[in-house]
């Protein structure tokens, strides 16, 4: 026993120069943990907050309760999805460096979240997407040509040059806009179930955080409203373990998983192997069979690595071991699908290296085509004018006003 | 037309919202079976239904937040802050969020939401129930501000702040939901019943947002003034006998910087008066746009009178309030440098 009280200062296992140590993720084996009925009480399914959902197991079979039995066709365009999430992802970031681009994020090996989420959801779902969320604009089939025109803030960019690059929307896709703020859309999710049900519709809302931002107020505002109207929502924390230079034990992870949260307030809380396709799919379905039926809201932890820097402002070298994402004990989730179908006799190497160059060729391509409206540097350009139109419905007088002076001084 | 305090005004604008537009929902700490502590929201939720008039969790952040997914949804809430001291914890929600989310959007999302709050001090509120920030959200590009200064205002303000497609933060003196105030707490309180702003009608009506009001026309010296301010206003300038011409701006954005502008320009004199602190306050913001266009035209330099730059005290509330006396001091100041 200690004479004094102590401060616990989190850190994280290895720093750079240190051996990588994972032995802090707390796994289960596949196809190990129960899957309950979908209407299950909270209180029963405590253990699905600790424990990690997953289905393929070391030699990539599909095992246990959780397996969710896709059809082959299914797990390609999932990986299809994937692969052309990483190999936009790699263009776009060398655009940056390159200059073309003023910032760029990647979600490498987090891709089978936003995938297979997007894919167990319903066109009608909404979804309130984190800035590391792609796959999802991908999955639910936004032209590669639309993101990039948004990277560009060129003339056919969605948001009109107001965001920065990776701020994507699409109203038609049912995707919302990113804020760029953090963790500000997790209880606005929450807001438009609300509404949903109020209106007795069946759509259901999605949304995603990183561990790092589920800090935030919002997130426990979220959890407090999904829980006291039982709204139909997912809410999903994508645990890649670093938020910029933070470790996760500064959310506070270390103590408790971040899915247990959702029984603290009274919500099924559930833990899932983030770089598992089928695991995720599965888990996603379940909650989202949960909210469709009046069962209420569910928090999924999606256990990930964030295994490229923060953005292209960041380097992870400064702060983590450089081989890290080597050891990351969930492997890498385009290349475990791809193993699990080849095992199925559904794919191959050579298909796979087929279909690599068809989608980089299709990256490629967008890219021509999106430089055509504009560049920061080259082509057309948005009009000035725009910065002041949708500040409000109709431009009020000051900034009529305004609007004239800006022009004046462009002269 | 009926007799209505500010409440009952109140009241009757949601009353009718609620029935006519099956989108309207309210929601807020304490508004749904209670009816809300200053009774704003009394018996909605029996005539409507607790899925449209909706008691929250005692979270601002939270109800602003889900204020704005429920609005991106289709619905158009009108969100109850209980008290404006108590909107802090959603000022990131709205700041970052509601305020911006048609502009970063490029128009394909937006969220109608109206936030109620009273404001303001004189009802032994202490330095958490007494605040006037209306200046902090003026200062946020992409929501409209309001606040009125009676009952007929109050419910035709709130009507077309709830069929707004922008989000409003509409701003409940609520010194004044009870009676006009003249500044002097030691007088008897004066019902609406005895004032003509207090003739409600029943139905539908609106009033629009930036169109300020004259509610006395003058020759000698402008008071440009909103809220509480008003009746203070008004009787601080009839116990010095000046001709002031008053203007209650009702909507402070969208601003109606003609009428303002006209009246200065004919009286060339101009006083600006709010119950929210002194510096940094909107009324810079009056007193700023009045020097730059109406320069030529006065005859003085513009007075401020505002709360003191300190929290609002309990014990000194009265010392704190920019009564009659703050007032005159101001009105002759304007005058005398003739």
């Amino acid at each position: 026993m200690n004479k004094h009280s102590r401060l616990h200062l989190p850190s994280p296992p290895s720093r750079p120069g240190e051996k990588p140590d994972f032995s802090y993720v707390h796994l289960s084996a596949a196809g190990a943990v129960a899957r309950p009925d979908v209407n299950a009480r909270v209180r029963d399914i405590g253990s699905l907050s600790t424990e990690l959902v997953r289905v393929l197991d070391d030699a990539h079979e599909a095992v246990g309760p959780w397996h969710p039995h896709l059809d082959p066709e299914e797990l390609q365009v999932g990986l299809r999805h994937m692969l052309l999430t990483r190999l936009y992802d790699d263009r776009m970031q060398r655009t940056q460096r390159a200059g073309k681009i003023s910032f760029y994020m990647r979600s490498l090996g987090e891709e089978a979240v936003s995938v297979a989420q997007c894919m167990a959801l319903r066109p009608g779902d909404m979804l309130f997407p984190s800035y590391r969320n792609q796959g999802l604009q991908i999955a639910r089939g936004i032209p590669l040509v639309d993101l990039m025109c948004q990277l560009l803030s060129n003339t056919r960019d969605m948001c009109k040059g107001r965001q920065l690059p990776v701020m994507y929307h699409s109203k038609a896709g049912n995707i919302f806009s990113i804020s760029g703020n953090l963790a500000t859309q997790f209880p606005q999710a929450v807001g438009w179930a609300m509404a949903a049900a109020l209106k007795g519709e069946d759509h259901l809302a999605a949304s995603w955080i990183g561990e790092g931002s589920s800090a935030e107020a919002d997130f426990h505002h979220a959890l407090l409203f999904a829980s006291v109207y039982q709204a139909p929502v997912i809410l999903n924390v994508v645990n890649n373990q670093w938020a910029i230079s933070t470790f996760q034990g500064y959310a506070g992870g270390e103590q408790r998983s971040f899915a247990a949260r959702g029984p603290g307030y009274g919500i099924a809380g559930i833990r899932v192997d983030g770089n598992d396709f089928l695991a995720v799919y599965a888990v996603t379905q379940w909650a989202a069979q949960r909210a469709r039926t009046g069962a209420g809201p569910t928090l999924i932890e999606l256990v990930t690595y964030r295994a490229a820097a923060h953005s292209t402002s960041d380097d992870p070298a400064r702060y983590r071991a450089r081989d890290d994402q080597e050891h990351w004990p969930l492997g890498d989730p385009i290349e475990r699908l791809k193993l699990h179908l080849i095992k199925l006799g559904e794919w191959s190497e050579d298909r796979h290296r087929a279909l690599s160059a068809e989608l980089d060729a299709l990256v490629v391509a967008s890219w021509k085509e999106a430089v055509t409206f504009g560049t920061m540097t080259e082509g057309p350009k948005l009009n000035a004018d725009l910065m002041f139109e949708d500040v409000f419905k109709e431009m009020p007088e000051h900034l009529k006003r305004q609007r004239a002076q800006m022009r004046a001084e462009k002269g | 037309m009926a007799s209505m305090n500010m409440i009952q005004a109140l009241n009757s604008a949601m009353d009718i919202m609620l029935g006519r537009d099956p989108s309207v929902v309210l929601m807020g700490e304490d508004i749904g079976y209670f009816g809300g502590v200053f009774r704003t929201t009394e018996g909605l939720q029996r005539k409507y239904g607790d899925n449209r008039v909706l008691d929250t969790p005692i979270a601002e952040g939270g109800i602003v937040a889900a204020a704005i997914g429920m609005a991106v949804n289709g619905l158009r809430p009108v969100a109850e802050i209980q008290f404006a001291d108590y909107i802090y914890p959603g000022f990131d929600q709205i700041v970052s969020e509601l305020a911006r989310l048609r502009y970063r959007s490029a128009g394909d999302f937006y969220a109608p939401v109206t936030i109620r709050t009273p404001c303001g001090g004189g009802i032994r509120g202490g330095q958490t129930h007494s605040q006037s920030p209306e200046g902090i959200f003026t200062h946020v590009s992409g929501i409209k501000v309001v606040m009125p200064s009676n009952p007929y205002d109050a419910k035709g303000l709130l009507i077309t702040s709830i069929e707004d497609d922008d989000p409003v933060v509409f701003f409940e003196p609520k010194r004044l939901y009870n009676g006009p105030f003249d500044g002097d707490p030691h007088k008897p309180a004066v019902p609406w019943s005895t004032h003509p702003k207090g003739q409600v009608d029943e139905g539908y009506y609106t009033v629009p947002l930036g169109l300020a009001d004259v509610v006395r026309s003058g020759s000698q010296l402008t008071i440009a003034t909103y809220g509480t301010m008003v009746f203070v206003a008004l009787a601080a300038a009839a116990a010095l006998g000046v001709d002031a011409e008053v203007i209650d701006l009702r909507s402070l954005v969208p601003l109606d910087v003609d009428t303002l502008c006209t009246s200065v320009k004919k009286t060339g004199r101009c006083v600006v008066a709010h119950e929210a602190t002194r510096f940094s306050g909107f009324g810079a913001e009056i007193s700023s746009i009045v020097q730059e266009q109406c320069f030529w035209d006065l005859e003085a330099p513009i007075q401020r009178v505002a709360g003191w730059d300190t929290p609002y005290p309990h014990a000194f509330e009265w010392e704190y309030f920019p009564g009659q006396a703050r007032v005159s001091t101001a009105i002759k100041a304007v005058m005398e440098s003739a």
